[in-house]
């Protein structure tokens, strides 16, 4: 019988406060490009979000989704509370499936992140359908799956300040 | 806690459970979700965030601008002198009705007087340049490059050289929010020319409106030209909206169903005109005084 094991065995450094907050601005900024309706671009922020309540679920949690959803409502123009509720609701899943998650390998920690941001847009569609708004398209769902198919290049991105040693050596590579 | 005096070590201090902080977020979300809805008193706070990211959103739209920059750089020669060709063909063809337009505004003028009627007026118009649509993909708004500094006010109407696009919902400071006819919250009251016949169109999603509540014998015809009826008193009368590309006169329903397409380019990114708010209509007539109501018990009795 096959069981997941948790393969990486790789020590990491301590995360720093400041680099989650920075991550975490980036991922706004990127989410306030106005690309218009282009479907099937990923929500960073909701990534973004889901991978530091994977990663440190005591540090980033359901307040800092809250106020990111608040900050992306504004951004987004659509009603105050949609992108809170989706989020809040993501980083309550993400943070209570954190152990099991960070178990698997990568590709299959994308396969559980999928069905997560896909609940955050159901409840998104959900509460703008109740509240008498147009069906987006199925389109509007790809978008989930490109942001999971980004979660191995982000979990590399945004764990390498925490890949350095703590020893300073100019002739290691990384 | 403290029955033995001793606090518990600070390593199990995490905070309220999991689930209480879950119900209390999405509490306040709902909360906020209802507020917006229903009551709309959230808009003070939206200027105040909208405010702040303001240099933010401009600093995000750099990009944007710059690969249109790029494209516009690139775009060849060939698609201008088409332009140019098209231009001037519509310039020579609406030269006509430029020369004598003077002349028949000053005609109708005197005959307006001479009938004592109310006088158009002409109201003062602000030319913006649509920068992005919103990223909502519920909604079909467009940002303008213009807000509050350059007196856009809520309620505006907005127009292209061809017609109606849309309606001001929230003007910023620096930019404002204009939510196109297409959108399924949007309703443009209006009349077709060819009867007068008077009616509220309504956006249907997807680029295409729709002509709510008309009878199924209603005068509508396929091509029928919808203009702004101005009895609502924000838009001005007889701005060109929409021409109706399909009726469907099904008569298990009591209302017929005619589908619209816009005029202007609504889905198009250009320079657009906001016009001024025209002058307030007369106020209505009072609500006639009531008669005392029958009681049920008389009617019961009919």
């Amino acid at each position: 019988m096959i069981q997941p094991t948790h393969s990486s065995n790789r020590i990491l450094l301590p995360v720093r406060g400041w680099f989650i907050f920075l991550t975490l601005f980036v991922a706004l900024f990127l989410n306030m490009i106005p690309v218009g309706r282009l479907p099937g671009l990923p929500d960073f922020v909701a990534l973004t979000l889901a991978f530091w309540c994977v990663r440190e679920p005591f540090k980033v949690g359901m307040g800092a989704a809250f106020l990111l959803g608040i900050a992306m409502d504004v951004a987004n123009a659509s009603v105050m509370g949609q992108h809170s509720l989706a989020y809040v609701l993501l980083g309550f899943a993400a943070s209570g499936l954190s152990r099991r998650i960070l178990w698997f390998p990568l590709s299959q920690q994308a396969l559980h992140i999928l069905p997560l941001l896909l609940g955050a847009q159901l409840v998104m569609l959900a509460t703008r359908m109740i509240g008498g708004a147009e069906f987006p398209g199925v389109l509007y769902f790809f978008s989930s799956l490109a942001a999971s198919l980004l979660w191995y290049p982000l979990t590399y991105l945004l764990l390498l300040p925490q890949f350095q040693s703590m020893e300073k050596d100019d002739n290691r590579p990384i | 806690m403290s029955v033995v005096g001793q606090q518990p070590p600070p390593f199990f201090k995490r905070g309220p459970a999991p689930l209480a902080r879950l119900a209390f977020f999405l509490a306040l979300s709902l909360l906020c979700l209802v507020l917006d809805l229903r009551f709309h008193t959230l808009e003070l706070s939206r200027q105040a965030v909208a405010m702040a990211a303001y240099p933010l959103q401009r600093l995000a739209y750099a990009p944007v601008e710059a690969s249109d920059i790029v494209a516009e750089y690139f775009s060849s020669l060939a698609t201008m002198q088409r332009e140019n060709a098209i231009l001037r063909r519509h310039q020579l063809d609406t030269t006509n009705q430029v020369l004598r337009q003077e002349h028949l505004e000053l005609e109708n003028q005197r005959l307006r007087a001479l009938l004592e009627m109310k006088q158009r007026q002409s109201v003062p118009s602000r030319v913006a340049e649509i920068l992005y649509s919103a990223r909502d993909p519920f909604a079909r708004r467009v940002i303008v490059d213009k807000g509050t500094q350059q007196g856009i006010i809520d309620g505006q109407v907005v127009v292209d050289e061809l017609g109606v696009i849309g309606q001001v919902t929230r003007a910023f400071p620096m930019l404002s929010e204009v939510t196109l006819i297409t959108d399924k919250s949007q309703a443009v009251p209006v009349q077709i020319v060819r009867n007068g016949l008077r009616s509220v169109l309504f956006g249907a999603g997807a680029g295409g409106l729709e002509l709510h509540f008309l009878a199924a014998n209603a005068d509508v015809q396929v091509g029928d030209v919808l203009v702004t009826s101005g009895l609502d008193g924000v838009y001005l009368p007889g701005l060109p909206v929409a021409k109706v590309v399909e009726v469907n006169r099904d008569t298990t329903y009591a209302f017929a169903r005619i589908l619209c397409q816009p005029i202007a380019g609504v889905e198009r990114h250009d320079q657009v005109l906001v016009l001024g708010q025209g002058e307030a209509l007369p106020p209505a007539p009072a609500e006639p005084e009531e008669k005392a109501k029958p009681s049920k018990g008389k009617r019961a009795k009919k």
